[in-house]
């Protein structure tokens, strides 16, 4: 997994709430049997018009959206189905992090898995982040995972909360398979200890 | 006195193998479901590090969310969902994992399946790279979604990384009119809290109405819990619950049998346990349900006229809905009733299972579909599909006009090539009315079984309680 330490990069401005799984990327894109090229169905629906030209209103059609790795967004970011293909998705773009008020459970899991950094802020910051975008395209913020804020122009810092485990994992890249599989003798010990399998889960 | 503890805290506690401070705990997973779609790349993962599938014997597969309805048999035109398909197939003869395939009599909807083989039992932990796995919750269980990079967690070492969720108690009470059905109890949960009301929760449901419901109605009520934005759905096990597992092929028989329903009995919330939120809500006036909207949660009684977007305080609730209904092409303060319907979808893990296709048959029984109108009738698997033959109902949908398929997920998710046609309004059984999830530009709306059959008769929203 790639670390996450201090990125400074443009943002795109995404002003919906509660943009669901189906519209990062729908389920037509989802017969693939690897990871690669899911850049192509990002937001697919949005992205383009219905003879297939570029929709020029949307923000990832925007120049600054080839160039940015923020995702700024309303509430309740990656609600729906638990397709790992949405952050796997943002990734090809090139998103690093995604700012919200709220993320999705399943959604945030499947990001912290792969390096996406979900940065959650207030009503309050996040309006003033969409501010910040709306009055200044070009704009850019500071995201500082080890001190856990995104620094506006100015020098305002905006603070987000991560927790230890995932903050540790995302800032020396660790892969959390390798993690788990350190506890190979107390998986096995917590086996033995189990009477049965079949729908008896009773300590003996 | 002993302390009081709530459904979850039971399972979650017993399935804890090591619990760090300032990390999340292993969860233990007794059965790990697993389908064509989100398996591959956690399948691939292990074969680059040399890893093999540490519980074969606790992981069971389907083919369900890609698979056609109209024929069993290989090669598909969809080469891409072929691919899909032999790689899964490819996957569980080299990891050693029981598939039900494309030939196989008991193929089905990953969540319809589980249950019906009595793989589902009180007290499990339940995962599936689905987020409907909170359908399984309605047995007692644990059950929940997760992504492939923790499907590939769960194939190599049986664990997940978990943080203890918090829990919501839902106390439904009263009793449910005729017409009304638990997927109304649910559309009118998620109205009342929203699609994000349950975030970072489990939801145990609880109180004489959910008592009062039969196995298949439980698990519409926890099938839809994600839609809430909740991790997981539950019910307490009860004497509808031994009922239903009795004798089913993988439940525990003879000796094996009672000493599971000793901790099966051992289950239930204790009276005093807490919950860190609980709220009540009385059925007894409840109406069939249907959404307008492009979420779960922009649902109204079917009586009522869609919201106006002046009447939300909210500025960016009135964004929301004035998006939706761009995209529904609905007038705000009019009615949904009689508005009209090209396609009506009666499936998916929420809505098809045998009960399900008994009440759309009983509205459309000696009925014709309207013309004009599509109905499309999938079951939630192959034992479905072969239970509803005996019992005729095949012949109701047919003699109606309607189209009876194989067992799959179908239009739910228009993966398969049953989809809608840009523009096309349909009146669907499944769980999602996102915008294009019934295929790019097709608009939902979402309801129950009779709801659904009601509206095919006439080609128009219909209130099924004008045919009971």
């Amino acid at each position: 997994m790639q670390p996450f330490h201090t990125l400074t990069s443009h943002l795109i401005l995404l002003p919906y709430q509660d943009v669901d799984t189906d519209q990062i990327i729908p389920a037509r894109y989802l017969k693939v049997t690897d990871k690669a090229g899911l850049a192509e169905g990002l937001f697919a629906s949005w992205r383009y018009q219905a003879d297939g030209s570029p929709n020029p209103d949307f923000p990832f059609n925007s120049p600054e959206a080839r160039i940015a790795q923020f995702l700024l967004t309303g509430d309740n970011f990656g609600c729906g189905s638990s397709r790992e293909h949405a952050p796997w998705a943002l990734q090809s773009w090139g998103i690093r992090a995604v700012i919200s008020t709220s993320f999705a459970d399943i959604f945030r899991n499947n990001a912290l898995k792969n390096g996406l950094l979900p940065v959650q802020v207030s009503a309050q910051n996040l309006a003033r982040l969409f501010h910040l975008v709306e009055s200044h395209p070009g704009a850019q913020v500071t995201i500082d995972l080890p001190s856990q804020s995104v620094t506006i122009p100015g020098g305002t810092r905006i603070p987000f909360p991560i927790d230890p485990f995932n903050k540790t994992c995302l800032v020396e890249g660790l892969d959390q398979l390798g993690y788990l599989l350190r506890f190979e003798a107390e998986i096995t010990a917590y086996e033995h200890s189990r009477r049965s399998f079949a729908g008896v889960a009773e300590s003996s | 006195m002993e302390q009081a503890h709530t459904l979850f805290d039971k399972i979650w506690d017993r399935h804890i193998v090591v619990q760090q401070p300032d990390s999340p705990g292993l969860l233990y997973i007794d059965l790990h479901l697993v389908h064509e779609v989100t398996s591959p790349q956690a399948f691939e993962g292990l074969r680059r590090r040399g890893l093999r599938v540490r519980r074969p014997d606790l992981t069971v597969a389907t083919m369900d969310h890609s698979t056609p309805t109209g024929q069993l048999e290989l090669p598909l035109v969809d080469q891409l969902a072929e691919r899909q398909i032999r790689q899964l197939e490819t996957n569980c003869r080299e990891f050693g994992i029981r598939l039900y395939d494309m030939q196989s009599p008991e193929r089905g909807i990953v969540h319809v399946i589980g249950p019906e083989l009595g793989l589902t039992q009180p007290g499990m932990t339940i995962v599936c790279g689905d987020s409907h796995t909170s359908t399984h919750g309605a047995f007692g269980a644990l059950a929940f979604g997760i992504g492939t990079s923790e499907v590939e967690h769960v194939l190599a070492t049986q664990c997940l990384l978990q943080n203890r969720p918090k829990t919501f108690q839902v106390n439904f009470q009263g009793r449910l009119r005729d017409g009304v059905t638990s997927k109304d109890m649910i559309l009118a949960l998620i109205a009342q809290i929203g699609i994000a009301g349950g975030t970072g929760h489990v939801i145990e449901y609880s109180g004489d109405a959910v008592r009062l419901l039969d196995m298949e109605a439980r698990m519409t009520l926890c099938n839809m819990t994600i839609e809430a934005g909740a991790r997981a759905g539950m019910v307490a096990p009860d004497d509808t619950t031994y009922e239903y597992l009795a004798g089913r092929p993988s439940a525990p028989q003879g000796a094996a049998w009672e000493v599971a329903l000793r901790y099966w009995r051992s289950l239930p919330t204790d009276p005093g346990a807490r919950f860190d939120r609980t709220l009540d809500l009385d059925v007894s006036g409840l109406e069939p349900m249907i959404t307008y909207g492009t979420n779960p949660g922009m649902g109204i009684p079917i009586t009522q006229p869609v919201p106006r977007p002046e009447s939300m305080t909210e500025p960016s609730h009135k964004a929301a809905l004035e998006k939706a209904l761009r995209y529904m092409e609905l007038q705000p303060g009019r009615p949904l009733l009689e508005h009209p319907i090209e396609v009506v979808f009666i499936g998916s893990c929420t809505n098809a299972r045998i009960s399900d296709l008994r009440q759309a048959a009983g509205v459309l029984r000696g009925r014709q579909v309207a013309p004009g109108t599509r109905l499309l009738v999938v079951p939630g698997s192959e034992a479905v599909r072969r239970q509803a033959e005996a019992e005729g109902l095949d012949r109701i949908f047919r003699e109606a006009g309607g189209d009876w398929r194989y067992a799959g997920c179908s239009m739910c998710i228009a993966m398969n090539g049953d989809q809608l046609q840009p523009g096309e309004y349909a009146i669907s059984t499944s769980n999602r009315n996102f915008e294009g999830r019934q295929g790019a530009g097709g608009r939902t709306f979402l309801a129950s079984p009779l709801t659904a059959a009601a509206s095919a008769i006439f080609g128009r929203i219909t209130d099924p309680r004008t045919l009971l």
